[in-house]
């Protein structure tokens, strides 16, 4: 008996209406590139975007599938932004092409970050919620002071001029598409069961037979490696980096962009960076009032919807495409996890 | 060779000596139950011996192989599934799911699999659903499938967490007061499911329980503690007339 196509989680061929629907964004997305119809300014924004999306979607891999506060997910941008900037002006002379370039030195940012998260990890196995949020804030702040400290090698606050802006919005995309993949197909394995399964019920989940420690550390890790990934494009794209770009600031960002998608939601996440990141831009003719403006939607968004846009579920195309063969389960999703942050 | 053997079992939290020279040998698809007075020990017993505690002395053998000293999940591996006094679901996952994590350690895919969809990823996930299913079926929950655990009534979550526990393919199963909570019809109910657990899956078990009726009426065997000693053991019929037990719950 074939049971292929009736997995509840994962339908093979909805990825591929997905990636077809995404690849239709980019054409167009391109084709008004190309043609000059958007402006430098604005297609460096959409890059801002897409950073934005690789950080909240590794940030909710910690946050919102394994349930642990995390406050200091800036710090792993920061190691990859450093580490892929300063592997690129090493071999801007060895290797040619830009792509390569950026694969190369990004790999290198991920490895970094990752062993990084095991570090902040390891005293996630035993803090949980407020504790491990404070721990995690204050690892932050560590990364950002080392960062500041070595002059030698990273320019210290003056920032780190001179690297090279191979970033472009095709590449920028389709990294960012990879990288959401990644995290949807992982989600949708017995792997990512384990981890949301720590989420709801630690004790219940070792009673099964889930080494928790193993995932604990196994989310982090991923999370800080993604988020290396973010750090990468930020880099490549501005060609400038400073440690304060990387402080508890940027990750309260990113945090509020979790929370704000839903707290477990992928396509929540994207959803919520393009709204708050581009939301500043657009409101920049209310010049002072903006922040305000910002402000009060997260307080609205809040008050009214505390599970986030997308509380736990996921938004696909083919809900657009065949909207009767999606179950619709919107019943009034679950605000625990909302109302704990 | 016995399921499960336990000998000269004891912790010490402190001061406090909360379980004493606790034994027990349970033999395949044998029916034990554990009862005494409230704060006698006996979720204290579950917990050392599906490694929450560790022990402070005392030998614990699952299947023939020592347990103390392993994490949790460790010991489930060697085959102990349990349940929880107050019911512990993965509640914001489906019916479905819960099922399929406890199915976890028996697929054998990596991270590599679970990112490239390998031949392996998809024929162990048909396996998994196929035996999550088979498993609700067992329980007359197949028709939750897709629904949230949160979302069935108390006695169905009971089932869905004995369901849960089955899907590791346990040796010997320990239940923490599957009748907690429920209504007359409801334990019956579930009476029916604790027999069908010892003639469909051949496991043995260990019942922890306060409703007399429910263990005098399907255990083989019962062992009586209070203050975290043995205070008697034997058949239902003999247990009901120790004089021991009858001070224990009643008083002198």
């Amino acid at each position: 008996m074939m049971k292929k196509f009736e997995f509840k989680n994962l339908k093979t061929n909805s990825v591929f209406i997905n990636l077809a629907a995404v690849s239709i964004i980019f054409l167009l997305i391109f084709v008004l590139i190309v043609t000059g119809l958007l402006s430098r300014y604005i297609s460096s924004i959409l890059i801002l975007i897409l950073v934005m999306i690789i950080m909240s979607t590794s940030l909710n891999i910690a946050t919102g599938f394994l349930g642990q506060l995390h406050l200091g997910h800036a710090a792993f941008m920061g190691i990859g932004a450093y580490t892929a900037s300063l592997l690129a002006i090493l071999l801007r002379d060895s290797i040619g092409s830009d792509v390569v370039l950026f694969i190369t030195s990004t790999v290198g940012a991920m490895i970094l970050a990752g062993l990084a998260g095991l570090l902040i990890g390891w005293p996630a196995l035993r803090l949980k919620g407020d504790y491990l949020g404070i721990m995690t804030l204050g690892f932050g702040e560590i990364v950002k002071t080392i960062i500041t400290n070595m002059k030698g090698i990273t320019n210290g606050a003056q920032g780190l001029y001179g690297i090279p802006k191979i970033m472009n919005f095709p590449t920028a995309f389709w990294t960012t598409v990879i990288v959401v993949l990644t995290i949807f197909l992982f989600m949708n394995s017995r792997h990512g069961r384990a981890i949301l399964s720590i989420r709801e019920d630690e004790i219940a989940s070792e009673s099964v037979g889930i080494n928790i420690s193993r995932y604990k550390l196994l989310g982090f890790v991923l999370a800080s490696m993604f988020a290396a990934v973010g750090g990468s494009i930020f880099a490549f794209n501005i060609g400038f980096i400073a440690p304060q770009q990387f402080n508890f600031l940027r990750s309260v960002e990113i945090f509020v962009i979790v929370v704000l998608g839903g707290m477990g939601s992928l396509t929540g996440s994207i959803i919520a960076s393009i709204v708050l990141v581009s939301l500043p831009e657009l409101l920049r003719e209310f010049s002072s009032y903006r922040y305000l403006l910002y402000s009060s939607l997260l307080v609205i968004m809040m008050l009214f919807r505390p599970q986030g846009l997308m509380g736990t579920r996921e938004f696909s195309f083919t809900r657009i495409f065949k909207p009767k063969l999606v179950p619709t389960n919107d019943e009034e999703e679950p605000d625990e996890k909302g109302s704990d942050s | 060779m016995a399921i499960l053997d336990v000998q000269n079992l004891g912790i010490s939290f402190g001061g406090l000596r909360a379980v004493d020279n606790f034994e027990i040998t349970i033999e395949d698809n044998e029916l034990v139950g554990l009862i005494g007075p409230n704060g006698a020990g006996k979720t204290t017993i579950f917990n050392l011996l599906t490694g929450v505690y560790t022990p402070t002395d005392g030998s614990i053998h699952l299947n023939g192989k020592n347990t103390i000293g392993k994490k949790p999940s460790q010991i489930v591996m060697l085959g102990s599934g349990r349940t929880f006094q107050n019911i512990r679901l993965f509640k914001n996952m489906t019916v479905l799911d819960n099922i399929k994590i406890a199915y976890h350690n028996r697929m054998s895919y990596g991270l590599f699999g679970s990112i490239f969809k390998t031949r392996k990823y998809y024929d162990q996930e048909a396996q998994a659903y196929d035996v999550a299913l088979e498993l609700l079926k067992v329980f007359d929950l197949d028709m939750y499938e897709s629904e949230l655990a949160k979302n069935l009534p108390y006695g169905k979550q009971r089932k869905l967490e004995i369901a849960r526990a089955l899907a590791t393919d346990p040796s010997i199963l320990l239940l923490d007061e599957p009748a907690a909570g429920m209504n007359p019809q409801e334990t019956e109910e579930l009476m029916e499911t604790i027999k069908l657990l010892k003639t469909r899956f051949k496991i043995s078990i260990l019942l922890i329980e306060h409703d007399m009726k429910l263990v005098m009426g399907i255990c083989e065997r019962i062992v009586v503690i209070d203050y975290g000693r043995i205070i008697a053991k034997g058949t239902p019929k003999a247990i009901r007339k120790n004089p021991a037990v009858i001070k224990a719950y009643l008083g002198e």
